[in-house]
This record gives structure tokens, C-alpha cells and sequence, in this order.
């Protein structure tokens, strides 16, 4: 256990180091949300007139949405970083040491949480210099970033498991392609559940995005807490199921290797 | 321990159905620098990979530094260094932080991490870029870093795949000193594939030549010449025990191998 949490922290600094040296990657990163959060506030400003839609400011319903779409696609790419250390032989030089194995992924994984958690917070600023409030207050925060976090988690584990079964960067971003926006348009990101068609309200509920969104927004309103919490324990187990999925093709790729 | 690796009828096929290994059998003493010799996709690597932990073989047994491969991996690991032909250094972070994490890894004692991280930069010169990103080396420098990352543990065996390919002649003959003074300073086992005859003939102490994933020949670079004939070249040794000429190898076939 002792090496296990020693080596997931070693391995998760070096992933940070990398992180904070790819400057390109922290222009990005604080460009982007705002990018969303002005183009989208924007470009939807009026939807919030339409009678139903339940919410007075569309910055308010978005900023929300524009946290869980930015964890989800944040670490969706997760598992390029995993490809990388394979095509480097990265992977077998840590392979050839004592290093746990699982701490090898935790690492991976933690590092996508902590990056959504960072990314989370930079896009609530911005909220609020665009006009949206947080009457949740510091609970509502802290939660926020719980669900985005667990989010993020789960589905950079899900990344990593399938960059090790692929091990090709074509397939992980075909796939990424293929999934990231449904997934976001099948919740109410940017869309409220009211006005959605009956089947597309069917399909989000099975949906993490959508348990993050709606939890995100209850949160920073300060509204059904027992939702809240209610979504935070099945990101929790999304989170959980994905990195044991991971974990299982992890073995897989040493068996085959 | 009178034997650093010794391996036994070591088979291999890979899931696509490729045969990588046919019973590889050798024995490589403490202080011996021995070679595997022969073309991309003889089984050298595959071979390397099996004694490193790194591949489970479907048949044969093989003990590294007293333990056994299969068996306990765990305290192989501890023993061994092992330099992939890919160079597995993150390109990221600095030679220092690099070196520091292998050492961690490789359970040094934290406490003796930093000295050991100087020690082994002074060793492999490059005192002087340690605090730089890997990312700016020279291939002779990032070389040189691989070799300290396997030295990390002060291993008993050091497991060198392609250990030359691509560097130009003078940093190849740099390493080779390295490694010369290596295994008369610490009686370190090497044991290094190569398709290079020079590397093979100057460097190594014996040597195995590999072939369909079998070893056709093993001895001393000079007993393989003498057993084919007067004034024979290790090409002749080859050619007798093969058939053919060992390839000519550029950096075109690099990683033609290990998958």
C-alpha cells in the first residue's frame, strides 16, 4: 500500500511537470472555456426566452455546462499520454521496475482529475466576470468541482483502457470524435431538460455528462442538494467501474505484450 | 553467484502467430559482456524482453541475478537495468529528474537518491545538462542518459537492446568504453543484442549468434572464427552457421523487432 501511494504521487508529479511545460497546452487551457463560455453565451443568449426553458440568464445555465463539457473532453484525451509513453518505450522502462502497477494508471488518473479541478475553477471565474452567480456559495463550488473531477476521472480511465487495448492514437481519436458530442448534446449542457424531445430526456439519464451537468447547476444554484448528492455517488461509481476497466485492459496489454 | 543469466529452451510465440523464440538457450557469467548477435527479427529482443520481466514465455526457464524470471519477477527487477532500443527517458523533464524518479522507482533509499542521481551524472558526463529538459539532448547525450537510468539501481545484470543503433561512430566507441570500465569496476553482467560485427567482435566477451529464434553458435568472438577456419571474419562465422550474410543494418529497420 505504502509503495503503491508513493509511487501514484511520484508518477502523478511528473505528470504535472509535464503539464506546466507544455506552454502551449496552458494557453489552451485558459483560452478555450473562455472561448466557449463568450461564443456560446452569445451565439444562445436567447434561448433562455423561450417559453419553458426555466432559467433567466443563458451564462448562468452555461457556465455550468461549459465545466462538465471542458472535464469531459479534457480527459478524454487522457490516454494519448499513455500511447506516448508506449511508442517511447517510456512504459517498458517502468515496466522493467518494481513500480506498482496500478500506480501507474492512479497516477494517470488523478492527474486528469486534478487538471478538470484547475480547468473547473478558471471557468467559475469567468462565469462570474460574465454576469453568473453562485448562490451555492462554497459548498456549491466544492461540489462542483467534485462532479467535474469524478467525471473527468472516470473518463480519462476509460481513455487509458482504451489506449492500451488500441494502442493506435487513429483509433482513441476516432473514438473520441465519434462520442464526445453526443454525449454532451444528450444532456443539458446547453439545451434544459424541459425542451428536450421525450427520447433525448430518456437517453441522458444514462448519461454521466448529463448526472454532472444537472448536478453542476443544482450545486452552484444551491438547489436539491439530495440530487446533488445522489449524482455525486454514481459519478463516484462511474468513476470506480471505469478505472477497474482500465486496470483490466492494463493486464491485458502485459499478458499480450 | 557464479551465473548473472542463465536460460534454458526459452519459446515464444506472439498472439498474431509470429514465432519469436524456438528454445534459446545460454549462460552469461558476472563480469561478461555477451552479445546477441543477428538480424531484425531473429529473436534478440524478444529474448532481452524475457529475461527483463518484461515478456512471459510460453516454455523454457531462465534465472536472472539469482531469481527466478517467471518465478518471482519482483526480485529480478531489483537487480537489473534495462535500455530499451526505444530510449524510455521522459523527453518532459530534465536528465536530474529524470534519473531521481528512476532511482525512486528502483527503490533506492530516498535518502541516498540525490548523491547517487550527481554520481551517475558525473559518471555518464553530463554533469553539466543535468538540469535540462531532455527534450534539447543530442542523441549521444540521451544515449548516455539511457545508460545512466539503467545504472540506477547499481543492477548486477544491464540488459542493453541495440545499445548503438543509430549513433555515429565516436559516440559508439564512447559507450563501449563506458561499459569496458563498468564491468572491471563493478563486475557487472552486460548482456547486449547487436546486429553490428564490429560491436560484437570488439566488445563482447562471447557471444551467441541468433537465428529463427534459435542460438546456431555461442564462444568466444575467436573461437567462432577458429572453428570456421584460418583468417575467418565473425561475416564467415555467420555465413557458415546461417547461410547468409548478416544484413547490413541502417537506421531504415530500427524497431523492426520487438513487436
Amino acid at each position: 500500500m505504502n509503495t503503491f501511494l508513493s509511487d501514484t504521487w511520484h508518477l502523478l508529479l511528473r505528470h504535472v511537470r509535464t503539464t506546466i511545460r507544455i506552454p502551449i497546452w496552458i494557453a489552451i487551457t485558459l483560452i478555450q472555456p473562455v472561448i466557449w463560455l463568450t461564443l456560446y453565451g452569445q451565439l444562445f443568449r436567447r434561448v433562455v426566452e423561450i417559453p419553458g426553458f426555466g432559467a433567466g440568464s443563458y451564462i448562468q445555465f452555461l457556465t455550468p455546462g461549459v465545466v462538465v463539457m471542458t472535464a469531459l473532453f479534457g480527459s478524454a484525451w487522457s490516454g494519448m499520454g499513455i500511447i506516448e509513453d508506449l511508442t517511447e518505450g517510456v512504459m517498458d522502462r517502468l515496466l522493467a521496475t518494481p513500480v506498482s502497477r496500478i500506480a501507474i494508471l492512479s497516477a494517470r488518473v488523478l492527474h486528469a482529475a486534478l487538471t478538470v479541478a484547475v480547468q473547473s475553477i478558471i471557468i467559475l471565474l469567468f462565469g462570474l466576470l460574465l454576469g453568473a452567480r453562485i448562490p451555492g456559495g462554497v459548498a456549491g463550488c466544492v461540489a462542483i468541482l467534485w462532479v467535474s473531477s469524478l467525471l473527468g476521472a472516470g473518463m480519462s480511465a476509460l481513455s487509458n483502457g482504451l489506449a492500451l487495448v488500441t494502442r493506435r492514437e487513429e483509433t482513441l481519436i476516432a473514438v473520441i470524435n465519434f462520442f464526445g458530442l453526443p454525449l454532451t448534446f444528450l444532456s443539458t449542457a446547453f439545451m434544459a431538460s424541459e425542451l428536450m424531445p421525450p427520447w433525448i430526456r430518456t437517453l441522458a439519464r444514462a448519461n454521466p455528462v448529463d448526472w454532472a451537468v444537472n448536478a453542476a447547476r443544482d450545486a452552484m444554484l444551491g438547489l436539491h442538494w439530495a440530487e446533488v448528492a445522489r449524482a455525486g455517488a454514481m459519478l463516484l461509481a462511474f468513476a470506480v467501474g471505469s478505472v477497474l476497466a482500465a486496470t483490466q485492459a492494463f493486464k491485458a496489454y502485459r499478458r499480450a505484450s | 553467484m557464479d551465473t548473472a543469466i542463465a536460460c534454458e529452451g526459452l519459446r515464444k510465440t506472439y498472439s498474431n502467430g509470429v514465432k519469436a523464440l524456438d528454445g534459446v538457450s545460454f549462460a552469461v557469467k558476472p563480469g561478461e559482456i555477451f552479445g546477441l548477435l543477428g538480424p531484425n527479427g531473429a529473436g534478440k529482443s524478444t529474448t532481452v524482453r524475457i529475461l527483463a520481466t518484461l515478456t512471459r514465455p510460453d516454455g523454457g526457464t531462465a534465472s536472472v541475478a539469482g531469481g527466478d524470471v517467471i518465478g518471482d519477477p519482483a526480485a529480478v527487477r531489483l537487480r537489473i537495468g534495462y535500455v530499451a532500443q526505444a530510449s524510455g527517458v521522459d523527453k518532459w523533464a530534465t536528465g536530474r529528474e529524470n534519473l531521481a524518479l528512476q532511482a525512486r522507482l528502483m527503490r533506492v533509499p530516498p535518502a541516498a537518491i540525490a548523491d547517487r542521481v550527481r554520481s551517475l551524472l558525473e559518471r555518464v558526463a553530463l554533469a553539466d545538462a543535468a538540469d535540462r529538459i531532455v527534450k534539447t539532448y543530442s542523441g549521444g547525450m540521451k544515449r548516455r542518459l539511457d545508460l545512466a537510468m539503467g545504472l540506477c539501481n547499481e543492477p548486477a545484470v544491464l540488459f542493453l537492446d541495440e545499445p548503438t543503433t543509430g549513433l555515429d561512430p565516436e559516440t559508439r566507441a564512447a559507450l563501449w568504453r563506458d561499459l569496458e570500465r563498468l564491468r572491471k569496476e563493478r563486475n557487472l553482467a552486460v548482456l547486449l543484442t547487436t546486429h553490428y560485427l564490429e560491436e560484437a567482435d570488439r566488445l563482447c566477451d562471447r557471444l551467441a549468434i541468433v537465428d529463427h529464434g534459435k542460438v546456431v553458435a555461442a564462444g568466444t568472438p575467436g573461437e567462432l572464427k577458429a572453428q570456421v577456419g584460418a583468417g575467418a571474419t565473425l561475416d564467415d562465422v555467420y555465413l557458415a552457421h546461417t547461410g547468409k550474410h548478416i544484413q547490413a543494418a541502417g537506421p531504415s529497420v530500427i524497431g523492426g523487432e520487438a513487436e
